[in-house]
């Protein structure tokens, strides 16, 4: 966490970019912080956490290998049913539920990725749209092992570790969702802090000179894909497992769509946009449902304007901005 | 010996158009060799087909003496070919040193690493910048390259093409929309590369090309017109006829 003094050469000053930041931590102190201060409202909690597990890893694909997907929400969707599946007829052992759950995401991520990523632009968006839209079709005609438009009955999550049992104040479901976003978030910093990341963003910042510099760009985006998506997988399984429910739609467009939002919102391509945003989306969400649950959608909608046309970065781009001044200034 | 690069017949339609036409090409090991001829004569085509971004009608295309016609972008590039562009391709909000470490993690075959323990990564990093030290870049080493004046970008895009430590290097146009002032640093840079790199230069402007250049090939309609010493080309009268010709009227 040393800083490189002014005078270190370029190279030193490149690498000790990428080392961990004090500020990184921040996240975490606030995570755990509320669940002392807000006791109430720990079950939003774990859905906030969740979600920001589920933007993370949209921002792999999105924010770092530049693919605009709005099928983020087909992986998420496919963990959120293996689990559930696995606790119903297998075994209601949580983690090796989570497992079960990336693994079948991530089969439908390179499955489908091999297909999707020959593509790019407005092509490459409409076939995720429509791998959701076919999912989300199985899904509602097998209803013999999903329960259909009904959702999948009969849930039952055993304790985490044979110790831990899931409460109806949520302690649990908000400390497990809290360890397994960490673990996720460990994970994705290391990969975009690798060459791997970084030639991600080659090929987000330029494709033609990837190929060019000998990048098997296609190859590289699977891999990115099917890590997205299993990361993706966790996130659903999750859901699944501290609301022992799965219904239709964990696979909808709708949730896409609100990733994507939450995303844009906090900052792309930079990790914490994830946290930032869906944070912000989610609670949001809560406290202006609460008042006015029929307009949420029109405030949320013009906040985005908002920040597409003034904040391209998001709250993070925001913060950047606001930082420079204040740098200048002195 | 063995030429560096050579293509037989090799060729390229459009339909009906025509864009490469039968080309038998050689750049010999080593060679200081440029391509011209007028707009539209099929150069830059001549460069995609070569590095793989065009797919050729028919034809084959030999580097060091293998047969890479069936090889994509990429694998050409690991076999030891690169090219920069016309146009400005870069990383445009990585810094200049990030640019070109992609190229050299990509070279060193790391780019596909999870992890940034090791030597490895650091080498990569030290080992594009020692290039920007080459280049006289050192000093906008960690300036966002969208940020420089045009001149040193083109630079930067020689750069990248080195950073893949390359037995052939094909240069598109790279003064091309370069104050003249400034063309003097890039010829500059491209004169100090050794002898290891043969080198194929596309080039509009003239005193840059005969100054580099100890061979030419004209090119015209996607054929080749003529090739030979700087001073055969410069006393042939086809050439003066459907290229020099030209740009006195032009």
């Amino acid at each position: 966490m040393r800083r490189p003094a002014a005078d270190a050469s370029p190279v030193d000053r490149l690498i000790a970019s990428h080392r961990l930041r004090p500020i990184e931590l921040l996240p975490w102190v606030i995570a755990v912080a509320a669940y002392f201060v807000f006791p109430d409202y720990l079950p939003l909690g774990s859905q906030v956490l969740i979600m920001i597990l589920f933007a993370l890893s949209l921002d792999l694909v999105l924010g770092y290998g530049g693919i605009v997907t709005l099928g983020q929400s087909a992986f998420f969707g496919v963990g959120a049913y293996a689990a559930g599946i696995y606790s119903v007829h297998v075994s209601g052992e949580p983690l090796s539920g989570l497992v079960v759950a990336a693994i079948a995401a991530a089969v439908v991520g390179v499955i489908s990725g091999l297909v999707i990523l020959r593509t790019t632009g407005l092509t490459l968006l409409m076939l995720t749209l429509a791998v959701t839209s076919l999912l989300e079709a199985t899904a509602n005609h097998a209803d013999f092992l999903t329960g259909g438009a009904d959702g999948l009955q009969g849930m039952t999550i055993n304790p985490i570790l044979g110790r831990f049992e899931f409460d109806m104040f949520g302690r649990t479901a908000y400390v497990y969702s809290l360890v397994v976003l960490f673990l996720g978030w460990l994970l994705l910093r290391r990969l975009v802090h690798a060459p791997f990341g970084q030639s991600l963003i080659g090929i987000r910042e330029n494709v033609t000179r990837m190929h060019a510099i000998g990048t098997p760009v296609r190859q590289r985006l699977l891999t990115a894909y099917t890590i997205s998506a299993a990361v993706a997988g966790v996130a659903g399984g999750l859901l699944a497992q501290t609301t022992q429910f799965v219904g239709l739609t964990v696979l909808g467009f709708e949730r896409s769509g609100a990733v994507v939002i939450m995303l844009v919102l906090g900052g792309a391509g930079r990790l914490y946009g994830a946290f930032i945003g869906a944070a912000l989306y989610m609670i949001a969400q809560d406290q202006i449902a609460e008042v006015d649950p029929v307009f949420w959608d029109f405030w949320i909608g013009l906040l985005l304007v908002l920040v597409v046309l003034f904040a391209r970065g998001g709250v993070l781009g925001l913060c950047d901005k606001l930082l420079l001044v204040v740098r200048r200034r002195r | 010996m063995t030429a560096a690069l050579e293509t037989v017949g090799l060729s390229r339609r459009f339909g009906a158009l025509v864009v490469a036409n039968d080309v038998r090409f050689i750049l010999e090991a080593g060679a200081r060799h440029a391509l011209i001829g007028p707009n539209g004569a099929g150069k830059t085509t001549f460069v995609n087909l070569v590095t793989g971004r065009l797919r050729p009608s028919a034809g084959r295309i030999l580097l060091n003496g293998t047969d890479i016609t069936a090889l994509s972008q990429a694998q050409r590039v690991h076999q030891g070919l690169a090219r920069t562009f016309q146009i400005n391709t870069l990383f445009r909000g990585l810094s200049v040193l990030e640019n070109v470490s992609l190229a050299v993690a990509e070279q060193a075959g790391i780019g596909n690493r999870m992890l940034r323990k090791g030597r490895a990564n650091r080498g990569v990093v030290e080992g594009a910048f020692a290039l920007l030290e080459r280049l006289r870049l050192a000093d906008d080493a960690l300036v966002p390259v969208h940020t420089l004046p045009y001149g040193k970008q083109r630079l930067v895009e020689i750069a990248i093409a080195l950073g893949l430590n390359p037995s052939v290097l094909l240069l598109d146009e790279p003064a091309a929309g370069v104050p003249s002032v400034e063309t003097r640093i890039i010829l500059d840079v491209i004169e100090q590369l050794p002898d290891s790199i043969a080198i194929l230069i596309i080039e509009h402007d003239m005193d840059l090309v005969f100054r580099f250049a100890r061979r030419i090939t004209v090119m015209v309609q996607g054929g080749i017109l003529v090739e030979g010493t700087s001073a055969e080309i410069a006393a042939d009268a086809r050439v003066r006829e459907v290229y020099l010709g030209e740009r006195q009227h032009g």
